[in-house]
């Protein structure tokens, strides 16, 4: 098996872990940390894509590299903003509850 | 070859093993100590995939800003851990998300699988071009001439970004000062190392600023790097964070994006396309724009950081 596809295997299942953790995990810090790590396997998707566009020359496609820069600068801009946004809840309603009910309800 | 191989092979597995233990383990600190981890072994497979700038960019984001702000989020929710916990998803929700996980990992392994041969590429004409704009690091030509409109877009999504978090700021800190004052013992290790090190970093930001030219770097690791150098000063206790109504703070914050705007104007008239360089004015204009949106990003990836304004200067308003 060549690089390109082993990676790019691997990134499937970390679209998988994260999309898993993302959907169960109930803390949204946690589904913040779940949604990097789904959005890493989509980035390391690419990277294997962009290797795969290696010719004339250049060990791998510059195009989709370049624009990978981009993308994990602006996961880190929307995650502080998540973030940020997080601790205003808790400090709002002192509970980090994403449910609908009251958590004491939901816990019955 | 062989060995290589099989180097490949454990670098995927550990990943996926890391990955899971940042999505499964029961601590949520665990998991941000698991995922910078995640983050730096990531930079490991970039630079096996042959993306030096990707793997820098990785490395000092995605393992150290990332993990740095997540640290900073879990000790302040500390409290809401055990509660979450209480309403944990029931079975039926698990079995759902774990068929809809695999279902859609199994169909991009598949595509992966299915990729066409040849690969599509836009190699070729990445390198017949490169040389009207005179920098040599394909990556750069990408991200200031060819693709010049995405990273122009993504400077603005920074600056709206900030802008998101400041809007959370409570009404009474408006214009205040982003994040916690901290303090150190002023002849503790900390303090020792926000003296030293920051000298040290910013040499090494201008040199991966300039080298970006034709080499691996360029503006977003060198600002990265500036950035995580302001943060260990400010957690020193040795400066503290500017206020947010701070004329020159706000005009270095947007100073990037007008002055890339304003050339990309210019192209209509003297190139005939907005963001188009004339031509034999392609490698000033490009650095023109990088010496611009290198505060824009160093200022903007360190208030992220900080978080929102929670304190003015009067004593006693401490949030």
């Amino acid at each position: 098996m060549n690089i390109e596809t082993l990676f790019g295997l691997g990134a499937a299942a970390l679209v998988g872990i994260g999309l898993y953790g993302l959907i169960v995990l109930p803390h949204p810090l946690r589904k913040i940390i779940a949604f990097n790590v789904m959005g890493s396997g989509v980035f390391l998707l690419f990277g294997a894509l962009a290797k795969r566009g290696a010719v004339a020359g250049l060990l791998a496609d510059p195009v989709p590299q370049a624009l990978l820069i981009t993308a994990i600068v602006v996961a880190f801009a929307a995650s502080a903003l998540a973030v940020a946004l997080i601790v205003r809840l808790i400090e709002a309603t002192d509970s980090a509850s994403l449910a609908s009910d009251p958590p004491e309800e939901a816990a019955q | 070859m062989m060995t290589g191989g099989i180097v490949n092979l454990a670098i995927v597995l550990l990943l996926m093993a890391l990955a899971a233990w940042a999505v499964l383990v029961r601590e949520a600190f665990l998991a941000i100590a698991g995922f910078v981890a995640y983050g730096l072994l990531l930079s490991l497979v970039w630079v096996r995939l042959y993306g030096i700038d990707v793997a820098l960019t990785e490395a000092a984001i995605g393992g150290g800003l990332t993990g740095a702000m997540l640290i900073g989020a879990v000790s302040r929710l500390r409290g809401t851990e055990a509660a979450a916990r209480s309403e944990r998803s029931g079975a039926s929700l698990h079995v759902v998300a774990l068929l809809l996980s695999l279902g859609v990992a199994a169909t991009l392994a598949l595509c992966v699988l299915a990729l066409p041969d040849p690969a599509p590429t836009l190699a070729p004409q990445v390198i017949e071009n490169l040389a009207a704009t005179e920098v040599g690091n394909p990556i750069t030509g990408v991200l200031l001439a060819f693709r010049a409109l995405d990273t122009l877009l993504e400077a603005i999504v920074l600056v709206i970004a900030l802008i998101g978090v400041w809007s959370l700021a409570p009404d009474r800190f408006w214009g205040g000062r982003p994040g916690l004052r901290y303090e150190s013992d002023p002849d503790g290790i900390l303090a020792y190392f926000a003296r030293l090190l920051p000298p040290l970093g910013i040499v090494f930001a201008g040199y991966i600023f300039w080298a970006g030219a034709d080499h691996p770097g360029g503006k977003f690791q060198s600002a990265t790097l500036l950035a995580a150098m302001w943060t260990l000063v400010l957690m020193a206790g040795l400066a503290d964070t500017p206020r947010i109504a701070h004329r020159g703070l706000r005009l270095g914050i947007v100073i990037g994006p007008l002055v890339f705007i304003a050339i990309g104007v210019l192209g209509l008239f003297s190139a005939g396309a907005l963001l188009a360089y004339p031509e034999g004015w392609a490698k000033p204009m490009i650095v023109v724009v990088e010496v611009a949106l290198l505060p824009t990003l160093t200022l903007i990836l360190g208030l992220l950081l900080a978080g929102p304004p929670l304190r003015h200067d009067r004593p006693g308003s401490k949030a």
